[in-house]
């Protein structure tokens, strides 16, 4: 993992100081709230239905265990007793107070970790595959150029006022966890013939009210222009973006007003001029942030922990089916990647309290030398753990209610807050969320189910990721009520599409039914091996419309 | 009634008899005159320059045996807290 | 009521902002509108007296890139301080265009916006501060490393790392 040097660390305790004087300021009414606002979003910091929100960044969803236990003595100390992982790998705590947060975030520098520009039209939360360095099937790691983009992004002098936020994702890997196509700009790594790691890169990608898939604006980029060429990607936007009108300033709708083969030529001409700037990568700085992401001190293990693992599987089905759906094959023989679920019963999606997460602290640094990930899908991720230690690890887990085997299952399910706590909602998210898991706990049902994405948003801003669900749900408000949209055949990952409308929004209570119905229309369907958005795209829209809202189905698709 | 977010933590409270601001929505004023909202907000402006609260706004509230409850889903979970299983109680 | 910080310091006005219909005064150091700037060129370039422009946020310096040897100030304009447009044209002016005189920051600067302004190529800015010298002194000791290069030649967090 990356850890701070001295210049890390000052440039971290000014920014402090800084905002400290700022709050001192607002509480003093020398700034009043319009002054105020644009100051304390630059930190991260929101003011929701019945607080104030705080949002930590997670740089590319990588936590340390120490890290992790001060997220669980802020939470202890200034919120109430928990926080809430987000989709952009993030933490957000929910109860804090104003007077508080200098100190927050004081005690947040000491574990090395920042709310800098986790909200503002600035670059934001550099997100990335949260199997970076460990997957199996990755060609490159992209940490390293992960790290470098945040510190670049970190309080650029040119590009902290752009005409709206800005994110960035990366993956190295084939399958695309990091959803870098519904991003300003994706970064997917690639390997060229002659072994050397170069970037493709996509921009223009977004969910919100108006869903974009990004666009490839550069086939190959070398490491070392990483940052000119992003630097000269932002510049562009910065100059020609849009301000007249909120809903149309991200970089997406600039790209398609402009066509995305003028925006290239507009971003080479600059990129031209300082492509040899200060801005190039030198090999000294990339060395030693490589340096940081130096694998940990694996033991050689037979590759064949087998044996005993598939004795233990047969012998206890509930670790059977852990292991089929939480447990990743991992690049080291005789290592897993394993996934913690935070899809619980009777806990919002994402949620976790204070002794939870320390001990998830305790078990990395018992089980995965002290490192855990941060999914877009909400969910936590030990990096490292031994095949021969699973069978330990997830009786420890099943102890703590963090061995749901859900991962990527149909309860796996992405929830922003809602109406229950942002200000922005139009409709409750985590109570739709609960209703669907309470409807589908058989596991062997969602067994048979397999792979399917369902995300909840409770607006039209999409941090549910509703438009790239298997299955989406938006809560809308009619005249008072709340009633939820629904669109199906969304995907995030490298066969990015954006949901269809199914027709016309239901009752919260109309919703689990009509899952079901989706459901078994699919199960109906289906042929061998294919996975719902599979059958989806074979079918298209009209059996699930007419399960849903019966016959004939245009008539009720109003 | 007035409601609107203490800025020091921004919690939800209420406009109260005599400029006091409470978090308890029973505790709060219910305003019945159109005459009074607007003598009420100029108060509740005040509060905002003087740095006590942030946003205020009047809200519609019915009040059913003596107990009030807004009228907007968005303000019932303001005055009463999340809908979800609340996290404090384990 | 405003006050002009060059170089660190408050510094006399000594131009004269000219609207689109005023008259020039004789011998008197002005700055004038793009489009006065087009079409009082001549007159402009042949007077006694300096010479500025002030862009709107939606003028990019390409606009004056073939004049700027005329021109001793560059006024850019923040007509709210969240559009951050001119941070780009202040950049390109020194970066691409090489322009060595005034920058001015106008309209609505933010104290909190300074130490990136200064980090782009500003060297002149219209403050509103009771004390605007001791403010832009504390705006300036905010930060002491940053990490990407800007036009003030200052070595970043990455260039000291490997001295």
């Amino acid at each position: 993992m990356y850890r701070y040097d001295e210049f890390d660390h000052r440039l971290v305790s000014e920014r402090n100081a800084q905002f400290r004087r700022q709050v001192e300021r607002r509480l003093n009414g020398e700034l009043n709230e319009d002054q105020f606002k644009p100051l304390r979003l630059m930190n991260g910091l929101y003011l929701q239905l019945h607080a104030y929100m705080l949002r930590v960044n997670v740089p590319y969803g990588t936590l340390s265990s120490e890290q992790l236990r001060k997220l669980a003595h802020i939470a202890r100390t200034y919120d109430r007793d928990f926080g809430q992982f987000t989709t952009r790998q993030n933490i957000q705590f929910n109860w804090v107070k104003l007077e508080d947060t200098p100190d927050i975030l004081e005690a947040l520098a000491e574990a090395e970790m920042t709310a800098i520009q986790s909200s503002g039209n600035c670059v934001r939360n550099i997100t990335a595959d949260q199997y970076a360095g460990r997957a199996r099937d990755e060609l490159v790691d992209p940490r390293v150029y992960s790290e470098l983009l945040r510190q670049y992004s970190l309080l650029h002098p040119e590009f902290s006022y752009l005409p709206r936020k800005f994110k960035i994702a990366l993956t190295g890997s084939p399958h695309d966890r990091a959803a870098v196509a519904l991003h300003d700009i994706g970064l997917r790594m690639h390997l060229n013939e002659a072994g050397e790691p170069g970037f493709e890169v996509l921009v223009g990608g977004g969910q919100g009210r108006t869903p974009v898939i990004g666009k490839t604006i550069r086939e190959w980029l070398e490491p070392e222009n990483l940052l000119s060429y992003v630097e000269a990607i932002l510049r562009v936007y910065n100059m020609q973006g849009r301000r007249d009108n909120i809903h149309k300033a991200r970089i997406k709708i600039i790209v398609n007003q402009l066509g995305i083969d003028r925006y290239r030529e507009l971003v080479d001409d600059e990129w031209e001029r300082i492509r040899d700037s200060r801005l190039k990568v030198s090999p000294e700085e990339l060395d030693r942030v490589s340096a940081h992401f130096a694998p940990p001190p694996y033991t050689d293990l037979l590759p064949d922990a087998s044996a005993e693992l598939e004795r233990l599987r047969a012998e206890e089905p509930a670790f059977d089916r852990w292991c089929a759906t939480n447990v990743e094959e991992h690049k080291v023989p005789g290592y897993s990647i394993v996934n913690l679920s935070l899809k619980r019963l009777g806990r919002p999606p994402g949620d976790l309290d204070a002794d939870s997460m320390d001990a998830v602290a305790e078990l990395a640094d018992r089980y995965s030398f002290g490192e855990v990930r941060v999914t877009h899908r909400q969910n936590l991720v030990l990096t490292d753990v031994e095949q021969r230690e699973l069978f330990e690890l997830w009786r420890a887990l099943d102890v703590l209610g963090l061995a749901s085997s859900n991962i990527g299952q149909l309860t796996d399910i992405i929830s922003c807050p809602g109406l229950d706590y942002c200000s922005l909602a139009n409709a409750r998210s985590i109570p739709v969320a609960e209703d669907i898991s309470r409807h589908f706990v058989d596991v062997d049902k969602l067994a048979l189910v397999g792979d399917l994405t369902l995300n909840i948003s409770g607006c039209m801003n999409a941090c549910g990721h509703h438009h790239v669900g298997n299955i989406g749900i938006l809560g809308v408000d009619k005249r008072g009520e709340e009633f939820f949209q629904l669109t199906l055949g969304g995907a995030s990952d490298e066969g990015a599409s954006l949901g269809d409308r199914l027709g016309r929004a239901l009752a919260q209570a109309e919703v689990p039914a009509a899952i079901e119905a989706i459901v078994e229309t699919y199960l109906s369907l289906r042929m061998d091996g294919e996975r719902f958005l599979d059958t989806y795209r074979r079918v298209g829209i009209e059996p699930f419309k007419q399960a849903v809202y019966g016959e004939p189905a245009s008539r009720a698709a109003a | 009634m007035i409601v609107a977010n203490r800025l020091t933590d921004g919690r939800v409270v209420f406009l109260a008899e005599d400029d006091r601001w409470v978090e308890s929505i029973q505790n709060g004023l219910v305003i019945e005159s159109d005459a009074l909202q607007v003598e009420l907000l100029e108060h509740a402006e005040r509060a905002v320059e003087t740095g006590i609260v942030v946003d205020p706004y009047l809200i519609d509230v019915v009040i059913e045996d003596g107990r009030r409850r807004p009228l907007q889903l968005r303000e019932s979970i303001r005055a009463f807290g999340p809908t979800v299983s609340d996290p404090t109680v384990r | 009521m405003k006050t002009l910080i060059r170089n660190g310091a408050p510094s006399d006005e000594t131009f004269v902002s000219i609207g689109a219909e005023d008259e020039l005064p004789a011998g008197m150091d002005v700055i004038v509108t793009l489009d006065r700037w087009r079409a009082d060129r001549d007159r402009l370039t042949q007077r006694e007296g300096l010479v500025g422009v002030r862009l709107q946020s939606d003028e990019p310096p390409e606009l004056i890139a073939e004049d700027l040897e005329h021109l001793a100030v560059v006024a850019l304009e923040f007509p709210a301080f969240r559009d951050g447009r001119a941070y780009s044209y202040a950049r390109l002016l020194r970066e691409q265009y090489g322009y060595a005189g005034e920058i001015r920051a106008v309209g609505d600067v933010l104290l909190e916006q300074l130490h990136f302004m200064v980090r782009v190529g500003f060297d002149a800015f219209e403050l509103s501060s009771s004390d605007p010298k001791r403010d832009f002194e504390i705006a300036q000791a905010d930060f002491s490393v940053w990490y990407q290069p800007g036009v003030d030649e200052r070595d970043t967090a990455i260039e000291l790392r490997h001295r």
